[in-house]
């Protein structure tokens, strides 16, 4: 199927887009680099529609920025933006790290971190690294603009809150890593015919004093929509790092989540000892970061 | 519509699209620039890679209204005024073109890459070039001449790696870039899908759909009636024979009554866009009684099977093929330790990155009368008349695409023409017939040219794979280490139709000793009919599966043995003077000996261990062995003909041409030719025109198939350019003064002792004297024997070894090849630089082979539908090859060679699960090896692994000579 649609509009801000999404109402369809959709529609698994509405030429939405504690990105950041980008290696680590295992370069220079969290898979390598910065999105509308946690954006496999034949997630953001705060991601492919991950998951923590004082454990595929674990998270307050509480938050991490094969991809039983090896694994490293942060931060070499 | 401005190579282009285009489209269909290529449109490839802006992506998802306002840089921009860019030539010294194909989207992305780093002053590093073309993907090379060429490009001094080779003679031996590498280089190559003709139709096939199922009605009327649809074929349209095969005619041209499996044709529809073809197909109305499917084939040939062929004598039995040494039981007899085992490998796919396209061209076709000129007269002069049916292809056997198609039109077989155009690679799975009968059916019913191009998902569901085997071996040893006896029973997967099954599976059996003297021999072969996608020819050509079989076996009887596996094979090699497992004895050309002394050697270099860890990462070395046939063999008529003139040019001087059709799949038949024509006629290869492929200008050469181009065509343009040479030798002599057959040709000039006359000199004679300087040879390669007989069953045979070093992460049980060391004896080394490529891509293709490529199958359905689905190694997989040329001339090939083409794509599978092994205690039994369920026995301590990545079920248990 080589048609995807029959306008093609590239709107200049933010009300153009909505103004519209309002006239096609509800034929039409925000894309982004398009590397998830126009591959979709090459393969005929989605109808073309009546207008493509480009979400990438809208004015600032190329920005990456900071502003009091916060990173914002604007809906046109591509994944290789991202992983160039020194506030975000520095301040969301684990947000470069999954934006740079995705595809090859070709689809890291197109492919937008709002599009892969718009497209909501449960295993989106960038949207993996983005909670587990607790990232949130705006989301601009017929009825207004509002900010949600990313986390509460997943109605199921590639299913969203954000309506994306009526309504464009404009920007991203995440609170900036601070001083004793660190983060790290990873993701267990097989080199066979499947572009989907085995495991993604991505942590931050931070330490105060010799504690866990916070922690957040993104993963998928463990569910329909990518999962934040709790418990495992709760786990870890209050205690020093040590390899012995990673392994116990990988244990309580896996009691909460009902993991399944999947064909071709992964049994159970390896997906599981995937978590079991690379969580505490990640687990460790975001902790050497959050000290090592500190250690900076107080003039010393690391 | 919309307006699109950009500027594409510094150009403005200012032009109306549809919004619903894609960049890719606008270059190569609007602006007419083919330099960018397509290979799956599913942003898989990265064959299509252009910069926009200065960084790479992929057109083929792009929408060209992105485009807007940017500058798009493509292959064609690259070199300026006449002066290749810097990877340009870098990838022609170091042969990093094949096929070309994948050139332009691979170059492309090293630019976005170098671009950058010089901007910011960075050196590039191999790490670099791994993580910028992860996405790109090169089916023939290997990758590692294009890692090395990148380093070049980016100012770094890397010699293009080209391993020693015995003295070269003035061009044979010389390394030289493929003549065509040029044109590929720079975009101007066309490969089929590139060529338009005024008035030109696309094409499109209804398919069946489901795997079997009896025809009960077609109804073509709706999709006849559609705007835009000029034709609508179905099998009552067929003028003449509904049938092809290469070996046997099975296959139904359009489906009458039956179809046997997803991929076969019921109806064909020529219309104005492919779009408007595409949808035609949805209003084809086919109605079936969907029949009980056969997938399995052990079930397959049990007596109360539903039938693929009804008709077919033996059942779902397609051959039983058998080899017969010696006295098995007392080989075992003799026998002190045996292993008995079961196998089982994969079907595979071939994924050349060009999906298969033919264009039809009526007879009597008058471009005019379509307000156009046909581009074709620029590339091919006079040759580009349409006065018969004319299909253009990409093909391996064009005499066979020619005469298969004329018996389908009706027409005797010289009112039929085929023009080979450049492939995309092939690798075996361009043999059989695909689009060629459809496109030229639908071009004589249209009376206009009709493009036929497959879409990548297309290609994957129709041709023809590599046969899925089961094989089950007992290899026999005494405590020394003498093999004494080999049994073993394989079922080979035929799929729908017999294609080359027949031949394929006769080399799996033939070669199941390995490349190894064991007296007593006993193998059956069961190739099997069933509803999965045909088989057919891929490189390896069946040896590849029998020997992942073998040298897993050998190993395993070592360790009982308590033998170095190296020695083990020594003690048992082939050499000159032994006898195959068919009766021949060897009497020249055997290198086996020496290819195993430079593997091991190398291997053992510094500080040597099989195996050791580092952190997670244990490593292991793993060897095996591997022999291939050079030519059909087995009594089949093995010839070809070739024609080569001479004349002068008074620009450039002497000038030849050697005509032969015999297919140019990237392997680098051209520079083979011309150095086999210049080396006689004392001319550099570059003054010699090399055409391939014309059913009317070049006479037959035969396949290209069985690694015997080198070897046959090589040695039929040799001959004809001794013939040639003869006809000059009587005016050189006269001139000279002297005997015509004292005469050399060297360095241009025709020598006897110190007298000399330039070739040009005795060329203006021949004109004036109108002495004819063109001449055929027809060179009949050393007869051959039937299998069964005892006798040379063939004329020649390659022989190889090769130890990889394997990485294991023992945490994931992921493996990665880290280092190959080659030594391949291929008689002589005629072009080093594209024997090289081979060798390097042979071995990535079975690396494949071993880790990443499955092409699945759930009742008769194909699961690998996409390419998103089929992964083929990647430049990250790419291991650093160390290879040895090892050169043990044979007596009839030309200049000594053999072939080549397959021999490298055969044993590293089993080197890699021999490392395997080394590094877990684990023995894999099916390819391609899953991390999941090696993880799994290396955490439980199991022995070994039985399921492949892509199986459900167990290997079946089979008896040693079938059910029956
Ligand atoms: C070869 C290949 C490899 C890939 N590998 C990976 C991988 O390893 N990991 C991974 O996570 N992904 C991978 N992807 C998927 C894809 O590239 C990413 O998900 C990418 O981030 C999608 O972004 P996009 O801008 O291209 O989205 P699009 O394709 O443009 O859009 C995706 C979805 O989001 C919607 N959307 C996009 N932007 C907006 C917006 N601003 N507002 C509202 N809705 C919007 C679209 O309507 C659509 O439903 C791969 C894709 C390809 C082709
Ligand atoms: S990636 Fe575009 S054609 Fe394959
Ligand atoms: S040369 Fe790369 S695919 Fe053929």
């Amino acid at each position: 199927m080589t048609s995807f649609c029959t306008n093609y509009h590239s709107p200049v801000s933010v009300e153009e887009a909505i103004e519209l999404l309002r006239h096609y109402d509800g034929d039409a369809r925000v894309v982004g680099g398009g590397t998830d959709l126009l591959v979709e529609m090459r393969r005929g698994l989605r109808r073309p529609v009546m207008a493509m509405i480009d979400a990438t030429r809208i004015a600032d939405c190329k920005i990456i920025s900071r502003s009091d504690d916060c990173v914002l990105i604007g809906c046109g950041v591509t994944h290789t933006e991202i992983i160039n980008n020194a506030t975000i290696k520095k301040f969301g680590t684990c947000l470069a790290e999954g934006c740079g295992v995705i595809g090859g370069p070709q689809v890291r220079n197109v492919g937008t971190l709002a599009g892969n969290v718009a497209h909501a898979l449960p295993a989106g390598d960038g949207t993996m690294g983005f909670l587990a910065l607790a990232g949130e999105i705006e989301i601009a509308g017929v009825n207004g603009v509002r900010w949600i946690p990313a986390r509460d954006s997943f109605a199921g496999p590639g299913r969203s809150v954000i309506d994306r034949h009526r309504e464009i997630l404009t920007r991203l953001r995440f609170r900036a890593a601070v001083i004793g705060e660190g983060s790290a991601f990873h993701r267990v492919m097989r080199p066979q015919g499947l572009c989907l991950p085995i495991i993604s998951m991505a942590v931050s923590l931070r330490l105060d004093g010799a504690s866990i004082s916070a922690a957040t454990i993104s993963m998928g595929p463990v569910g329909p929509t990518p999962h934040i674990a709790d418990a495992a998270m709760k786990s870890l307050v209050g205690d020093p790092p040590s390899a012995e509480k990673f392994s116990e938050a990988a244990e309580i991490a896996l009691q909460n989540v009902t993991l399944r094969g999947s064909k071709y991809r992964a049994t159970t039983e390896y997906r599981a000892q995937m978590i079991r090896t690379y969580l505490p694994l990640i687990l460790a490293r975001a902790a050497e970061r959050a000290a090592a942060s500190r250690h900076l931060a107080e003039g010393v070499a690391s | 519509m919309s307006r699109l401005q950009m500027t594409v190579n510094g150009q403005e282009v200012d032009i109306n699209v549809d919004d619903s285009r894609y960049l890719s489209q606008v270059l190569r269909d609007d602006l007419r620039m083919t330099g960018t290529k397509i290979g799956c449109n599913e942003a898989e490839c990265g064959i299509c890679t252009v910069l926009v802006d200065g960084t790479p992506v992929v057109s083929c998802v792009y929408p060209a209204l992105k485009a807007n306002g940017r500058r798009i840089e493509t292959i064609e921009g690259l070199d300026q005024h006449g002066e290749l860019h810097p990877l340009q030539q870098a990838f022609l010294d170091h042969g990093a073109v094949q096929c070309g194909i994948c050139t332009p989207g691979v170059i492309m992305t090293a630019k976005g890459l170098l671009d950058q780093k010089s901007a910011v002053g960075e050196t590039v590093t191999e790490a670099d070039i791994k993580s910028a073309l992860k996405d790109s993907y090169c089916r023939c090379t290997g990758y590692q001449s294009i890692i090395n060429a990148i380093l070049q490009a980016s100012g770094q001094n890397v010699a293009p790696y080209i391993p020693a080779t015995q003295a070269a003679g003035q061009t044979v031996g010389q390394p030289r870039p493929n003549p065509n590498s040029l044109a590929k280089i720079t975009g101007k190559a066309r490969f089929t899908d590139d060529y338009n003709f005024p008035g030109m139709l696309y094409a499109r096939t209804k398919r069946a759909g489901i795997p079997h199922g009896r025809i009960l009605s077609i109804n073509t009327a709706a999709a006849r009636k559609l705007a835009g649809v000029h034709a609508v074929l179905t099998h009552a349209d067929i003028p003449g024979r509904n049938l092809h095969g290469v070996v046997v005619a099975d296959w139904p041209v359009l489906c009458a009554d039956k179809v046997r499996y997803v991929g076969d044709a019921v109806a064909i529809v020529a219309a104005d866009t492919p779009e408007i073809a595409e949808a035609a197909l949805e209003l084809i109305e086919v109605d079936y009684q969907v029949l009980p499917i056969v997938s399995d084939v052990i079930a397959a040939l049990r007596p109360n099977s539903t039938l693929v062929h009804e008709t077919h004598a033996e059942g779902n039995l397609l051959k039983h093929i058998k080899v017969r040494k010696g006295d098995l039981n007392a080989g075992f007899a003799a026998a002190d330790v045996v292993v008995d085992q079961t196998y089982r490998t994969p079907t595979t796919e071939h994924l050349f990155l060009e999906p298969e396209c033919s264009i039809g061209v009526p007879a009597g076709y008058n471009p005019t009368k379509f307000g156009g000129n046909c581009d074709l007269l620029a590339v091919r002069g006079e040759r580009a008349k349409h006065d018969k049916t004319t299909i253009y292809v990409g093909s391996q056997i064009p005499y066979t695409d020619r005469d298969q198609a004329a018996a389908a039109l009706g027409v005797p077989p010289d009112r039929v023409r085929v023009v080979a155009t450049l492939m995309g690679g092939g690798f075996g799975g361009k043999e059989d017939i695909v689009g060629q009968i459809h496109a030229a059916l639908l071009a004589e019913a249209c009376k206009r040219p009709v493009k036929m191009l497959y879409t990548r998902q297309e290609s994957l569901m129709v041709h023809p794979k590599r046969h899925a085997t089961i094989i089950r071996i007992r290899t026999g040893a005494t405590s020394e280490g003498k093999l004494t006896a080999v049994e073993a029973t394989l079922y080979g997967d035929g799929g729908a139709y017999a294609s080359l099954s027949d031949k394929v599976l006769t080399r799996a059996t033939t070669h199941a000793t390995g490349p190894y003297d064991v007296p007593h021999v006993n193998v059956d072969c069961f190739a099997v009919f069933t509803n999965n996608v045909p088989c057919g020819a891929f490189r390896g050509f069946g040896v590849t599966q029998s020997c992942f079989a073998v040298e897993s076996n050998m190993d395993m009887l070592a360790e009982k043995l308590g033998l170095d596996p190296v020695e083990f094979r020594r003690m048992n090699a082939l050499d000159v003077g032994s006898v195959t497992a068919t009766g021949q004895i060897l009497r020249e050309s055997a290198g086996l000996n020496e290819c195993i002394d430079k593997v091991d050697f190398d291997m053992r270099g510094q500080n040597f261990r099989w195996t050791w860890d580092e952190g997670h990462l244990r490593y292991a070395w793993g060897l095996a062995v591997g022999y291939k046939n050079t030519g059909l063999g087995g009594g089949a008529p093995d010839k070809a003909t070739a024609e080569v003139e001479v004349w002068l040019d008074r620009q450039k001087g002497p000038q030849a041409e050697v005509r032969i059709s015999s297919a140019e799949l990237g392997q680098g038949l051209p520079g083979v030719l011309a150095a086999c024509v210049g080396e006689e006629l004392g001319l550099p290869a570059e003054q010699v025109n090399v055409l391939l492929g014309d059913t009317d200008f070049c006479p037959d050469g035969g396949p290209t198939t069985a690694s015997r181009q080198s070897y046959v065509s090589g040695n039929a343009a040799r001959l004809a350019a001794r013939a040639v040479a003869a006809k000059l030798a009587p005016l050189a002599a006269g001139f000279l003064g002297c005997d015509a057959a004292t005469l050399e040709f060297i360095d241009g000039e025709i020598i006897a002792g110190e007298e000399s006359v330039s070739v040009a000199e005795v060329l203006t004679l021949a004109e004036a004297s109108a002495t004819s300087t063109v001449a055929q040879y027809e060179y009949w390669a050393p007869k051959t024997e039937p299998l069964g007989s005892g006798g040379d069953m063939h004329f020649a045979f390659g022989f190889c070894a090769q130890a990889v070093l394997c990485e294991i992460d023992m945490r994931t049980a992921e493996v990665n090849v880290r280092q190959v060391i080659a030594a391949h004896d291929v008689g002589r080394a005629l072009n080093p630089l594209t024997l090289e490529g081979q060798i390097e891509g042979g071995i990535v293709m079975c690396i494949g082979y071993a880790l990443t490529e499955h092409y699945i199958q759930e009742q008769g359905e194909p699961w690998t539908n996409v390419m998103a689905r089929y992964k083929t190694p990647s430049i990250v997989h790419a291991p650093k090859i160390i290879s040895h040329i090892v050169e043990h001339n044979t007596a009839d090939g030309p200049f000594g060679a053999k072939g080549v083409g397959e021999l490298p794509s055969i044993p590293t599978s089993p080197a890699i699960t021999n490392a395997i092994y080394r590094a877990t205690g684990v023995r894999v039994r099916s390819l391609p090896v899953d991390q999941d369920e090696l993880l799994k026995a290396i955490r439980t301590s199991a022995t070994e692994v039985e399921l492949a990545w892509g199986d459900r079920d167990p290997i079946p248990t089979i008896k040693f000579g079938g059910e029956r």
